[in-house]
């Protein structure tokens, strides 16, 4: 399932956040989105998401979705947002619970994702008992269970340290290897962006619109040792952010 | 071999200088041992001193010792479990009838615009007032019987169980709630599965206020047209200055606190158990 993203523009009140944001995000592949900070990235992915509604504009599913898809666009939360009251198994049970499956095919699914993310183990561990990278290993076994069309993750790293991120950053890309899935990634780390994007796209300061789309062709699994391929690119996206960051920290919030 | 820091200290192995001075520590009080029951026990045994020496005249204050005597008798005669009976069917009935109601109601504040708009309000201009000054009004509406009385409790507990629980809604994350949303569950998925355990600290802490209400309120509401009951004993004691009776149905009733906070204690470590 694709989806395309057609004149969008959003408002708060009289704030304008996005201006006439057009993209394409294709099946089977990972766009990251950056920007500086407040430019509306986290936005447009509610809204991407149906957790807002835009104030002009479309945004539509191309395409049906894979089978056994129980809800086809699935956040992942930089703040995990697990129920602390439910155990690993419980936080993945929940979102399965209102689709009437079976007991048995409610706990094969439960058993799979469990593997999936490597997390077998921790089934009956509670959230407090969790580091942040295994909560957010429970997190993305939950959106696994639902088989989603296109995960959105908004900064789904950033609330981890870096070798707890480098971690993570390696089992998205096994993941993705394992079985292509279709993402928008939202981030304001380049090196995630490369390393992960097929493609980049840099948003402005508000109101946001977009800079530019750079697609990366190298595969995944192999950019892990392309520090100096990437180079270029990533000293690129960084020329474009860097007048948007150094603009946008200049400006007053409420200005 | 590679030097390393230590070896390199130009101070030297030896101890020179000023050792810097510890200034962190307190402000965490810990339970020390059996320091609450040895209180009591001290003070019960001043007491219990000061009358047997004559400082305390026992029309003023009476012993301890005749305190457990007469709640010993009452034991004897059995009279004991027909007040405990009659107190704490009230207590359980009011009380259980005041936070069913009051969950509900403090519920659809938390989640309707409507019902918060029309009934937070009328919560604030009711709760401050004191039940027991409406109890001669109950007794008009529900009877002398055991009806006002539990009316008193219920009114009683309902507010406070209203606010506490209306306010554990508000303090939900939200993010958990638009995570469920996002994963599409329903509506009621939501409530049930978010809302309600998000909210059950603040409700259960809510039960302690409610539950010391309860009690104030019962032993008020029994002062006035009870045969039995704790609050009726105490009454009756006063009225004839027995104030032996008098304390021994004081005790009972701090017992009655006591088993009462011991019951929430469990039942806030049974349903909260996935906090720390």
């Amino acid at each position: 399932m694709d989806l395309h993203i057609v004149g969008l523009n959003h408002r708060y009140d009289d704030m304008p956040v996005l201006d006439g944001i057009d993209l394409r995000i294709e099946s089977g592949r990972i766009v990251c989105l950056i920007g500086p900070s407040g430019c509306g990235k986290s936005t447009l992915l509610r809204l991407i998401g149906g957790l807002e509604q835009p104030t002009d504009g479309a945004i539509r599913q191309v395409g049906a979705p894979p089978d056994g898809c129980l809800n086809p666009l699935t956040y992942i939360f930089q703040d995990f947002a697990l129920l602390p009251w439910r155990t690993a198994r419980g936080n993945i049970s929940l979102v399965l619970e209102d689709h009437g499956l079976s007991e048995r095919e409610t706990a094969r699914i439960v058993d799979d994702v469990l593997a999936r993310t490597d997390l077998s183990d921790f089934g009956d561990a509670f959230p407090r008992q969790l580091s942040g990278g295994m909560k957010q290993r429970v997190a993305i076994a939950r959106a696994l269970a639902v088989n989603p069309a296109v995960f959105l993750m908004d900064e789904p790293l950033s609330a981890l340290d870096s070798q707890t991120r480098a971690l993570l950053m390696d089992d998205l890309i096994g993941l993705w290897t394992r079985e292509p899935f279709t993402a928008v990634y939202v981030t304001h780390n380049l090196q995630e962006a490369v390393r992960l994007g097929h493609k980049i796209v840099v948003l402005s300061r508000r109101p946001g619109r977009i800079r530019d789309q750079v697609a990366i062709n190298l595969p995944l699994e192999d950019r892990t040792d392309a520090v100096a391929e990437l180079a270029p690119t990533q000293r690129y996206l960084w020329e474009l952010l860097r007048e948007e960051a150094q603009a946008a920290d200049r400006e007053l919030a409420d200005a | 071999m590679p030097e390393t820091l230590a070896g390199r200290n130009p101070a030297g192995p030896a101890a020179a200088g000023r050792p810097v001075v510890f200034r962190g520590g307190g402000f965490a009080p810990r339970p020390v041992g059996p320091l609450g029951p040895l209180v009591f026990i001290v003070v019960i045994g001043l007491w219990e001193l000061g009358s047997r020496i004559g400082w305390i005249a026992p029309l003023i204050l009476p012993a301890p010792s005749e305190a457990f005597a007469a709640l010993a008798y009452l034991v004897e005669t059995g009279e004991i479990w027909r007040h405990l009976e009659a107190s704490v069917s009230r207590l359980v009935i009011g009380w259980s009838a005041g936070m069913v109601l009051g969950v509900a109601v403090g519920f659809s504040i938390g989640l309707f615009s409507i019902a918060r708009s029309g009934l937070v309000p009328v919560v604030a201009a009711l709760f401050p007032i004191p039940k027991i000054a409406l109890l001669p009004l109950f007794i008009v509406w529900f009877g002398i019987g055991e009806g006002s009385k539990i009316a008193t409790i219920l009114f009683g507990t309902f507010f406070p169980t209203v606010i506490a629980t209306y306010g554990g809604v508000d303090n939900v994350d939200r993010n958990l709630i638009r995570m469920g949303q996002s994963f599409g569950l329903s509506w009621l998925s939501i409530v049930r599965k978010i809302v309600l355990p998000g909210a059950l600290p603040a409700i259960l802490s809510g039960t302690r206020i409610s539950a010391s209400i309860a009690i104030i309120l019962l032993v008020a509401a029994e002062m006035i047209g009870a045969e039995y009951g704790v609050g009726a004993y105490v009454l009756l004691a006063g009225n004839l200055a027995a104030t032996d009776q008098l304390i021994a149905g004081v005790a009972m009733l701090s017992v009655l606190g006591l088993v009462v906070s011991w019951l929430i204690g469990r039942a806030e470590r049974y349903f909260l158990r996935w906090r720390s």
